[in-house]
């Protein structure tokens, strides 16, 4: 009965098949395969990352959960932790942006609170085609609007994050959610179904037709058929997930419950098996006690449905109609629909009769890891040397084109449409290094940040993935944050080519490097591969979300210059480099050359300094250089100063003017300080073995730079803000 | 004196309207859930921003038929001070404790950012420790506060003063570009004729701590602690129990 065909609808191969028949003892039925199909899926099994994701460090001093749970935890003192993750949802929001998006923030939402704890913020990492094209702009406003629709109604603030544009996300977007949730390190839930006759609730939404097969078709490419696959996004319901979210909350605080799990990916079926295999237990579960939303489902449809804001609860059976009272006042059912038993089997039967009975350890455990050919990816196209580039005339000019690069321009056309401040402990706004949250009833801070820079690590993977890492951890440093846990969201294309599996080790090396040097651990995160549309792979897109501690809030700084007269201080080194930045690529046409090399040892010496001198109060803003080097982030200290205060800058000729000005350097930070405190701080460099040059100084409504005494730049702040502002607006500006 | 903050379902504001008044005013506060019938003995009730019963249709419009709704609006008519803040505001407009309507915003996005408004009237109840004219720094976080009602109704609280704050620039000048959201006449508060409810579209909950940005929101609560803790300098009309029709 089961033939190539089928299996092939459900992409699983001959080998596959035969293994899960060895499994389960049995030919599956049509049922037990779909079951497999999903659990098995790359989107669940991690089969081809598996072997390469082994080689991340896990451990630390905070580390309460590591990878394998619904997120990671970290503790952070005073009897706290905070629960967080990053998930992509890229292939529904190119089919539905809106809908695929809000769902998105809806599952991050749910491994959040699954845990016990109250989600405090998302972030969310965006990639788009070019906004002058009107199809992504369609995307991408069907994106931010799923994103505001739907984290705005919740009330969970969305704090942060990063957008940037480059052609080969034009049929391949990324929506990359982070969130983070505050718990009681005592209060914390496990998906663990536990202790036999132990009841097993269903709370949330009815289950419906919607989103069936989601999670198999996020693990294969996509063809000119794209739109065909509409029906299987699943469409959101905020409202139901906030009273979903405060139930929940309500039943772990009480201490009602035993375990928990949201439906996400795979639905019921991954809820079920999964809290089973956690437990050491078999599941029963009488799927005609399941709601739903139609009429005439069968067991395949309900068991596959990736129906959004469902959640599994076990409970102890005296205690189940304390858990139903709770969801009754939030005015949801949450009828009982099976039972935890001793057997590691999952017997689920439907109209009175067994329509599935697999060993849950084969579903959840032994899907297969493959060590996927791996050929190195291709070297990048070379730059031309730096003297067969022409040296633009003007650079100002040059300047402003940059600025108003989508990358690069301001985004809070994007910003305000996202409710970031709901909450009350929202510090710093969206446009800061990095978010930052008070904790309530503390002095501390929490900082977050996402980064990756797809150029980079399509030129490079590894060095562009330690570059993520130490940007990220640079983000976190410029407000004064310590760096504690990271998650991260790996994007690739095609796993079965192996160029792209060779992009994905280099790119999982990298990472590994610099997470050891910073000594900090990857708590968990999620791989997206299958990122192909007709043929064509995204940049490998591995985005980095990282969490770190400020001790005493009141010393955090901002991007901002201050006041005038101020001493700029250039921390780290300048070097001719030039490839893969967006100087190179917006102005010249070039996405080539090498991306900045990266000595990730220097680097952390620099972002200890960095957090040294914020501590001894020595710094009055601070500035990560990135996209655009050094004229860039002047120009951005200049925007987030309050009275768009310019700045004097003198440099020596070392460098080409161009490189100078737009190189990317890595491990730079650009500081201001009281001209009195520029010594001390240089001093305080050089017993680190940092490099620092004091650079020029704030003030003027122009930013200003010479190059061996003669002026190459002078742009007014107030022309150079414009550019900067207006751009993304100017895209989305209803023509009429 | 003691708060209440109601609890819809799909409130998201009732803690942030609780943390700002219990423990930055310090001021008894208690939560109360739409589906009880008792306001605790309340001195002051604040309808909190968020999406009430998740707003997908008209904004506040199922939540007028919470079974405490009834005792909010008896205690409105008995002169009770209630302050709708943002989703608060549109379930006021619904009550009909209010005058108008909310539309979606001029440019049909959601906009959470700073805003400046300014103060028309200081002597209500909840504008006393301001100044006429004084001008507010507070977010607005919303996709339905453009506030619209008919040319007549709109004549009847403009001449009777019960527009209380206006969008303006920093410098409080009322100007197109400041009405960020496309209210009628610059529209961002208003209250009932009788001046014991309040009803605006800013959240004076997040600008009430200097670590958050701005403090200019707490005036709204110092002014409702002015008029319930030392009512001598009551409002002419605070104590009239008329009610329009």
């Amino acid at each position: 009965m089961i033939d190539k065909t089928i299996l092939d609808r459900h992409n699983l191969t001959e080998d596959e098949y035969r293994l899960i028949v060895e499994l389960i003892g049995k030919e599956p039925n049509l049922t037990e395969l779909g079951i497999f199909s999903v659990m098995w899926s790359e989107h669940c099994g991690y089969k081809s990352s598996r072997v390469h994701l082994k080689k991340l460090p896990t451990e630390g001093r905070h580390v309460v959960q590591g990878p394998g749970e619904n997120a990671g935890i970290l503790d952070i003192g005073d009897g706290q932790v905070v629960v967080f993750k990053i998930e992509s949802h890229n292939h529904p929001s190119y089919i539905e942006p809106y809908q695929g998006a809000a769902t998105g923030v809806g599952g991050i939402l749910r491994d959040i609170f699954t845990m016990g704890a109250r989600p405090v913020a998302v972030l969310d990492s965006l990639r788009f085609g070019p906004p002058d094209d009107p199809k992504n702009r369609s995307v991408m406003e069907g994106v931010v609007s799923g994103i505001s629709g739907y984290g705005n109604s919740i009330g969970v603030p969305t704090v942060g994050g990063e957008i940037a544009f480059d052609p080969c996300y034009s049929l391949n977007p990324l929506v990359n959610v982070f969130c983070l949730g505050l718990a009681g390190k005592d209060k914390i839930f496990y998906a663990k179904a536990e202790g036999a006759g132990n009841k097993v609730l269903y709370v949330g939404a009815k289950t419906g037709r919607d989103g069936i097969h989601g999670a198999t078709m996020a693990s294969a490419a996509f063809g000119e058929d794209t739109e065909h696959k509409r029906p299987n996004v699943q469409v959101g319901d905020p409202f139901k997930e906030k009273l979903l979210l405060e139930a929940c909350l309500e039943v772990m605080d009480a201490g009602l419950i035993v375990g928990i799990q949201d439906m996400g990916a795979a639905g019921l079926t991954c809820s079920t098996t999964e809290m089973a295999a956690k437990g050491g237990m078999g599941i029963v579960v009488d799927l005609d006690m399941v709601p739903q939303r139609e009429e005439g489902m069968t067991p395949y449809e309900i068991l596959l449905s990736e129906s959004q804001e469902r959640m599994l609860l076990v409970a102890t059976p005296d205690r189940v109609a304390a858990v139903q009272a709770v969801f009754a006042k939030w005015d949801l059912d949450a009828p009982v629909i099976g039972e935890v038993v001793e057997g590691g089997r999952a017997r689920i039967s439907f109209k009175g009769e067994i329509v599935v009975d697999i060993p849950v350890d084969a579903v959840v455990n032994l899907c297969p890891a493959y060590e996927r050919p791996i050929a190195p990816p291709a070297p990048p196209p070379p730059a031309p040397p730096l003297a067969a580039l022409p040296l633009p005339a003007d650079l100002g000019e040059v300047l402003l084109k940059v600025l108003a690069s989508p990358t690069v321009a301001d985004k809070e056309w994007v910003f305000r449409q996202y409710d970031h401040m709901v909450q009350l402990n929202t510090v710093f706004l969206p446009g800061a290094d990095a978010a930052l949250l008070r904790i309530k009833g503390s002095k501390k801070g929490l900082a977050m940040t996402l980064d990756g820079n797809s150029l980079y690590t399509r030129l490079d993977p590894r060095t562009g993935a330690r570059i993520a890492v130490a940007e990220a951890c640079r983000n976190l440093a410029c407000v004064g944050a310590r760096p504690i846990g990271v998650t991260n969201c790996l994007n690739f294309g095609d796993p079965e080519k192996p160029e792209v599996m060779g992009q994905f080790e280099q790119a999982v090396n990298g990472i590994a490097e610099a997470c050891r040097t910073f000594g900090i651990p990857v708590t968990g995160g999620n791989v997206s591969f299958y990122n192909d549309t007709e043929g064509l792979s995204i940049h490998p897109t591995p985005v980095l979300g990282i969490v770190g501690i400020v001790d005493d809030i009141r010393k955090a700084v901002r991007p901002g210059f201050r006041g005038a007269g101020d001493a700029v201080v250039l921390i780290g080194e300048s070097f001719e480099e030039l490839g893969g930045s967006e100087y190179l690529r917006v102005i010249h046409g070039l996405e080539a050359g090498a991306p900045p090399a990266i000595d990730l040892e220097q680097e952390k010496r620099n972002q200890d300094l960095l957090l040294e001198a914020i501590d001894a109060k020595l710094l009055r803003s601070a500035h990560d250089l990135s996209e655009g080097g050094l004229a860039v982030a002047l120009a951005e200290c200049a925007f987030h100063s309050q009275e768009k205060r310019g700045c004097e800058i003198d440099l020596e000729a070392l460098l080409r003017a161009d490189a100078l000005l737009f190189g990317e350097s890595q491990s730079r930070i650009l500081v201001t300080c009281r001209k009195a405190d520029a010594a001390g701080l240089l001093k305080m460099a050089a017993g680190r073995g940092v490099p620092a040059t004091v650079i020029g100084r704030t003030g003027g409504a122009a930013i200003a730079v010479k190059r061996g005494g003669r002026e190459i730049l002078r742009v007014p702040v107030e022309k150079a803000f414009r550019a900067w502002k207006d751009s993304l607006p100017g895209f989305f500006q209803v023509r009429t | 004196m003691k708060f209440g903050v109601v609890q819809f379902p799909g409130s998201n504001c009732d803690f942030d309207a609780y943390h700002a008044l219990r423990n930055v005013l310090k001021r008894p506060t208690v939560m109360l859930w739409h589906k009880d019938h008792d306001l605790q003995g309340a001195d002051c009730v604040v309808l909190p921003g968020g999406f009430a019963y998740g707003d997908y249709l008209r904004v506040g419009a199922i939540a007028r038929f919470s079974p405490l709704m009834q005792q909010v609006k008896a205690f409105a008519r008995d002169g009770g001070r209630v302050l709708g803040i943002c989703n608060g505001f549109q379930v006021l407009l619904e009550l009909g404790l209010l005058p108008g309507a909310m539309l979606r915003n001029k440019d049909l996005k959601f906009l959470c950012q700073h805003v400046h408004i300014r103060v028309e009237d200081a002597r209500t109840d909840f504008t006393r420790a301001a100044k006429k004219g004084q001008v507010l720094r507070i977010p607005i976080a919303h996709f339905d506060g453009n506030y619209y009602a008919p040319a007549r109704t709109l004549k009847d609280i403009e001449r009777s003063g019960q527009v209380v704050f206006r969008y303006c620039d920093p410098d409080g000048k009322v100007t197109p570009e400041a009405n960020v959201n496309g209210s009628l006449a610059g529209i961002a508060g208003i209250r009932n004729e009788a001046g014991n409810v309040l009803g605006l579209m800013p959240h004076p909950e997040r600008a009430s701590e200097a670590l958050l940005g701005s403090e200019d929101g707490r005036v709204i609560f110092e002014s409702l602690l002015l008029s319930l803790e030392r009512p001598k300098r009551s409002h002419p009309k605070a104590a009239s129990t008329k009610v329009r029709s």
